[in-house]
């Protein structure tokens, strides 16, 4: 119901078709993409484009009403020429993807009768989301500044949402983004304090350079935080494994218990891998967070390094906003100097 | 269990008894949770070591205290109104200046918020404040932030005792701030604010919880500007609360069970999501529907009140309809009010016409008919943008009445084809609607929708979205999806119970303690697959887990068609749903629908005052002189032969709705035209109104063979009181044996003649010792809870037997007069909150609730139902008497002389006050209201809390209303109400209360647990 804007625009979403459980969409409109903050970061938006191939849904408001929206949905769809599909009944293609699992799809709207039996052929020829290549897409070619602090943390990003930026830059911190293949040396000579992956699309296992990194990082016991896919990158840099889920973890309602408290948080999640839940034992990993309801690896912490990881968005953007002291944390391996280990 | 009054002093006593380790406060609402504070301030929760399991006391009172509240919300840095509070013009202008035009002025210490107001300016200003302090007692007044315009959201927080939160529910009401959330419209979840809005308020209500310290569930309430993201905390409800009831039925997740558990020490992540039963209860449901909650008012029952809706609440009770588009919800809300609309538009009634002025002026006061003023500005043209700046309506819902109205007129003037009839159906039109604008039947619009297969689908509500398998039973119905979640066995032949819908005048929870019965009876023999329709959020019957499937739907024939279509049920109930489900029956008869119990032939048989005459006609059973007449010369002359006075009333309706007593031929010809407006489908019929009679109810259960009465209900009251209002006693008192028998002998008869399967009741008027029968009604009654428990035997059990075909069991004859108890049933009004309306009591129902107790004498048990009322029963002090006519003085003397040797100071006006002189002794003379210059003035005392209780009694007792009110009387009776002392306003009452309070000096009422219901097999 909420936070289709941040969702649209989240890098992580690359490549895919998004349906929405919620069946009124578009009521607030869209806010205005050339306000930004002090740091000329679009202040309401995760990246500069709607980042979703396509969008299905069961009503699109064709009217908003809200005191911050430029346009309406409809009219941001239509100039970005994101195709969205609406008078679907959304929960049973909830229930189809619950019991099939993600799985390809094509929007084909016709006056005339569709020939399904051809668009299956189509389908089946088109380019499959795993063999996708994104990083071109959604990383940064060139390095990017925030903010002109002396201490500073270097964001890798494979896709990162800008609310991972605006909360690095809220604990008082340069930000500096680099491509995702930015190699260890690389980042070092920017003399950061603490480095962060970031979240973004598609499988782990295929961005060899940034695990390399990754590996590095720990080595060096640089203060690091991974985030979503940033998370599996470094758990598979300390020894889990990954693999895809069934249909993923979206939304804003996910339950994540705190093993170190037995706290409970609600967190915005959006992610179709995983670390392997047996694979921790062997690695050099201790479990921090698991999702409440189906055991997930939710959040691991380096045995003896500086090095943390979620597998929700502490950054929110949408969502709630309970773990923001994911950053705090990253901000007290950096100052305190204090290990991470139990 | 314990039927007592919810008050320290019997809480004291059980406590002392029972000697808990813990109580809960946070379950019984305002009244248990001012309970529990007042236990722990007088020290006595510490006195018998009972620990506050949920949120403590100190909790309780950071939420309720206004001061401690800002304090708290300023700790956690949220904000909260700004104000100040004034003495003088000066110093209310410079606040005012402060905080910027509008304000609002409240006036301090003075009742309803009565002489405030919204200054826009400083001339208004002016003359708003100088009436506020002449208004004050103390002077005072504050000048508050003006923020009516503000949209008004909710959120319902679950937290445990380790601090782990979460948000169930997020609420946004569709009338801004400017009206009470419990008289709004309110949709679930939030519409029209955005995620940083839904995660800033959502944030904050997680750290005021923290804050405060809340254990269990609470509800926080929030203003925020539409035109930017600021916004206050307006309030903190620390218990369950009608929002909470309304949340758990919304999202699935029931509030209250879990917030038990957690006041019993669990933590959150240890509870399991009762629908999904295999995730965590710590997570925040997402909803894939929108939910609508709609209030049902009932002020056609109150005379003079005031419709405007604003900080008070006046409705009487709520549903709340599931669906797919916001139209469709709201469409299908307005249905289950059971109002007599079929939408929001193509209603039976065409709406008014106003001009422009009367238009904008209507948008900009709510009263209850605003979406449909909204409706007519439409149509006339204004266009959204004026409406929201004088509705305050946020656009996006007035955009979304357009799209209804929209649909009306393509539905006038397009061709009904299978595009249109979707896009309709999907906006919420019913059946009916569609064919009114097509100059159709209903019947046809169904079968043509069939034809083309434009069918509902049947979803489920699993507080997920579908995200993982869910076996719930949740469901509702929706024109926003193309495929059902549940399957029903084609070998699946289930009973269909149909619910009560909304609470409102005349029909309450007894009518859901009748559903759930029903439905725990016909499982105890041996039904595998019952289900339930009902759509008030308020109701036991609605809980999921009570029966086979819960269908959260309308109560129209159109949805149950639907209903009983998809399920193919072996049968369908509809007795013990009161009026509304029973009023289906004729109609889903007529489709085939399987009524199980009383067939639909003999209900209607009773219902029509023809048929139901003749049969009584041919048993010898008198009934008070009565025709039917469709034109008004017809009713004059019998009104004329008969004589004056009689009463008049539509021949299908519920709890006296256009029900009147009438004494002229003037009032004959007014009353009869209300009367047809509420049911034009069925006659009008008049009777013999008979003055001075007693008025009898018989509570009974048959399966056509056997006759099992439950008790003979006496009303205390004399007839002319709507036995709704009236005060009950089991056993009856002033009724002779030979009377006793007689009512046995004609219940039996009456039972068995109409072939009764299920339960009944039975209304008699007893006249100078002859039994005349007023009504059958062939269904669960508003008495049944009452009897049952007093008789210590469950009718509505009986009843599933009998409509199963089973055996009665043997009960022995007349048990109830075997019973060493007496039980008095009291009615609860709620005057205070409906503006302007009398209280004088007549032939309209106009009470919102009730309370029943059990003593082992009859005072025994009156004295404490009074005191459940919220009747102060004093040991000494004054009282005003007022009566009007010689005969009502007569017959109150003994009473009088009774108080004055009770030792009661009696005031009276002066023609009364000569009366009893010259009777009792001493009587002090008191002016009248309207005499404000002569003192010793009524209401000085009044203010001064010089006067106790009053007695004051219309001249011709209840009815006197009906003839032409005195202001002045009504002016005493409204004003001690407000001020909150108790007015007793018919003699049986008045010699009732001063017998009670006689009897309470040297008697101490009982406090024993009720006994549970015998078992019968």
């Amino acid at each position: 119901m909420v936070g289709y804007t941040e969702a649209l625009t989240d890098p992580s979403y690359s490549g895919q078709i998004l349906t929405l459980t919620y069946p009124l969409v578009g009521n607030y409109g869209v806010p205005d993409s050339s306000i930004k903050d002090d740091d000329g970061i679009p202040k309401f938006f995760e990246s500069d484009k709607i980042q979703v191939r396509g969008l299905v849904v069961h009503e699109l408001s064709l009217t908003a009403s809200h005191w911050n929206l430029t346009v309406t949905l409809d009219e941001w769809l239509y100039n970005e020429k994101i195709p969205v599909i609406s008078g679907i009944d959304t929960r049973e293609l909830t229930k189809k993807i619950r019991t099939g699992g993600v799985m390809m799809a094509a929007l084909v709207v016709s006056d005339s009768e569709i020939n399904v039996e051809e668009i299956k052929k189509q389908l089946k020829s088109a380019p499959r989301y795993d063999s996708e290549q994104f990083m071109n897409d959604v990383s940064t070619k060139q390095e990017k500044v925030y903010g002109n602090e002396n201490q500073s943390v270097v964001v890798i990003d494979t896709g990162a949402k800008n609310a991972i930026i605006r909360n690095i830059r809220e604990i008082g911190y340069k930000v500096i983004c680099l491509p995702w293949d930015t190699s260890y040396e690389k980042i070092m000579s920017y003399h950061p304090k603490g480095v962060v992956l970031s979240s973004g699309p598609g499988d782990p296992q295929k961005y060899l350079n940034t695990i390399d990194t990754a590996k590095k990082l720990i080595e060096n016991n640089i203060p690091t935080l991974g985030i979503c896919l940033g998370a599996q990158i470094i758990g598979i840099a300390g020894n889990t494994n990954t693999y895809k889920l069934k249909y993923g973890h979206r939304g804003q309602n996910k339950p994540c218990v705190n093993l170190e408290n037995n706290q409970v948080y609600v967190t915005s999640q959006n992610h179709g891998y995983g670390i392997t839940p047996e694979s921790l034992e062997k690695s050099e990993f201790n479990l921090w967070f698991t999702n409440a309801d189906d055991k997930t690896v939710e959040g691991i912490k380096h045995k003896k390094q500086k090095c943390i990881a979620v597998q929700f968005h502490p950054e929110a953007s949408p969502g709630p906003y309970d773990c923001k002291f994911v950053f705090e944390e990253l901000q007290h391996l950096m100052e305190e100097g204090a290990s991470a280990k139990e | 269990m314990y039927l007592l009054p919810v008050n320290q002093e019997y809480v004291e006593s059980i406590i002392e008894k029972e000697r808990p380790d813990g109580i809960m406060l946070a379950y019984g609402g305002q009244t248990a949770l001012n309970c529990g504070v007042s236990l722990e301030e007088s020290g006595i929760l510490q006195k018998y070591d009972v620990k506050v399991l949920g949120t403590q006391i100190k909790g309780i009172q950071k939420t309720e205290d206004r001061q401690l509240f800002k304090d708290s919300m300023n700790d956690c840095m949220i904000p909260v109104l700004k104000s100040k509070t004034v003495t003088n013009f000066d110093d209310a202008k410079k606040a005012a200046e402060e905080l910027a035009y509008p304000v609002i002025v409240r006036v301090a210490y003075t009742l309803g918020g009565r002489g405030g107001g919204v200054a826009y300016n400083e001339i208004e200003l002016h003359e708003i404040v100088e009436r506020g302090f002449k208004a004050s007692i103390v002077g005072q007044v504050l000048i508050e932030e003006y923020i009516g315009h503000w949209k008004q959201i909710e959120y319902e927080v679950m937290q445990d005792y380790d601090g782990n939160n979460v948000i169930v529910c997020n609420m946004e009401n569709v009338l801004s701030m400017k009206v009470h959330t419990g008289d709004n419209i309110v949709v679930a979840p939030s519409q029209t604010i955005d995620n940083h809005e839904y995660h800033m308020l959502r944030s904050a209500a997680l750290r005021a919880t923290k804050h405060v310290g809340i254990v269990g569930e609470c509800n926080i309430q929030y203003a925020l500007e539409p035109k930017s993201d600021r916004y206050v905390a307006i309030e903190i409800n620390p218990r369950l609360s009608r929002s909470s009831a309304l949340a758990s039925k919304a999202t699935g997740y029931p509030l209250a069970y879990m917030s038990a558990k957690i006041g019993l020490g669990y933590n959150l992540s240890e509870l399991v999501n009762r629908i999904t039963k295999n995730t965590t209860a710590c997570f925040e449901p997402s909803l894939d529907y929108i939910v609508c909650k709609h209030p049902r008012w009932d002020f056609e029952k109150f005379e003079l009140v005031n419709r405007r809706l604003g900080p008070t609440m006046k409705s009487v009770g709520e549903v709340m309809a599931v669906g797919r588009t916001f139209e469709e919800s709201f469409q299908k809300a307005i249905r289950m009010l059971d109002i007599g609309n079929d939408g929001l538009v193509l209603n039976r009634t065409n709406g008014e016409t106003y001009t422009e002025e009367e238009i904008e002026d209507k948008l900009s006061h709510h009263d209850d008919h605003i979406m449909y003023n909204v409706v007519i500005a439409l149509k006339m043209g204004i266009s959204v943008e004026r409406i929201n700046k004088l509705s305050t309506i946020d656009p996006w819902f007035i955009e979304k009445i357009k799209n209804i109205v929209d649909i009306e007129s393509k539905l006038k003037t397009s061709e009904l084809d299978v595009s249109l009839l979707w896009e309709s159906k999907k906006m919420g039109f019913s059946d009916k609607q569609i064919a009114r604008a097509k100059g159709s039947l209903p019947d046809d619009i169904r079968n043509l929708r069939k034809k083309l297969g434009v069918l509902p689908s049947v979803k489920q509500i699993d507080t997920l979205a579908a995200e993982w398998p869910a076996i719930t039973n949740y469901l509702y119905l929706t024109y926003g999806g193309h495929s059902h979640d549940v399957e029903i066995p084609s070998d699946e032949k289930g009973i269909v119970v149909l619910g009560a819908g909304p609470y409102r005048i005349g029909s309450s929870v007894e009518f859901d303690w009748g559903t759930v019965n029903m439905v725990w009876g016909l499982q105890e023999n041996g039904e595998k697959s019952v289900s339930v329709v009902n759509c008030n959020p308020e109701t036991v019957s609605t809980d999921y887990d009570i029966c086979t499937r819960l269908y959260f739907e309308e109560l129209t024939q159109e949805r149950i068609l639907d209903i009983t279509e998809f399920e193919h049920p072996g049968g369908i109930i509809t007795c013990v749903g009161g009026q509304t489900a029973n009023n289906l029956t004729p109609g889903l008869a007529q489709h085939g629908v399987n009524i199980l119990g009383t067939s639909a032939h003999d209900v209607d048989s009773a219902e029509n005052r023809s048929k139901f005459s003749a049969e009584l006609d041919k048993l010898h059973i008198q009934q008070p002189r009565w025709q039917a007449f469709s034109n008004l010369n017809e009713a004059k002359n019998f009104a004329q032969e008969v004589e004056f006075p009689v009463i008049v009333r539509p021949s299908y309706v519920l709890s006296g709705a256009a029900m009147k007593v009438v004494w002229s031929q003037d009032e004959l010809k007014t009353y009869v035209k209300e009367a047809t407006d509420v049911s034009p489908d069925h006659p009008v019929v008049i009777s013999k109104f008979m003055l001075n009679s007693l008025e009898v109810d018989v509570d009974g259960i048959s399966n056509g063979k056997e006759v099992v009465i439950g008790a003979i209900v006496e009303h205390i009251d004399s007839a002319g009181v709507h036995s709704g209002d009236a005060m009950m006693c089991i056993p009856p008192w002033r009724l002779s044996n030979k009377i006793i028998e007689t009512i046995n002998e004609y219940t039996k008869k009456i039972a068995l003649t109409f072939n009764v399967k299920g339960p009944f009741n039975l209304q008699f008027l007893v006249h100078d010792d002859h039994v005349y029968v007023i009504e059958l009604n062939i269904r669960a009654s508003r008495s049944m809870p009452f009897v049952s428990k007093l008789v210590k035997t469950n009718l509505i059990s009986l009843a599933a037997k009998a409509i199963l075909d089973k055996p009665l069991p043997e009960i022995p004859e007349n048990k109830w007069q075997k019973i060493h108890n007496y039980g008095i049933k009291v009615p609860q009004f709620s005057f205070m909150q409906l503006d302007g309306a009398d209280i004088a009591l007549g032939v309209e129902m106009q009470s919102t609730g009730e309370a029943a107790c059990f003593g082992n004498s009859f005072y025994d048990a009156l004295s404490k139902g009074l005191t459940s009322v919220g009747y102060n029963l004093p040991d000494k002090g004054t009282a005003l008497v007022t009566v009007g006519g010689a005969q009502n003085k007569e017959k109150l003397v003994a009473s009088i002389a009774k108080l004055k040797h009770l030792g009661f100071k009696i005031l009276a006006t002066e023609h009364t006050a000569e009366f009893f002189e010259e009777k009792v002794g001493q009587v002090e003379i008191v002016h009248k209201i309207s005499e404000p210059e002569r003192k010793p003035n009524i209401t000085d005392l009044l203010y001064e809390r010089k006067i106790d209780f009053i007695i004051n009694i219309p001249s011709t007792s209840t009815l006197e209303k009906y003839v032409g009110m005195l202001d002045d009387e009504y002016q005493i009776r409204r004003k001690s109400l407000e001020l909150g002392i108790p007015v007793l306003t018919t003699i049986e009452l008045a010699d009732s209360f001063v017998k009670t309070l006689e009897w309470l000096k040297s008697n101490k009422t009982t406090k024993e647990p009720i006994e549970p219901y015998d078992k019968y097999d």
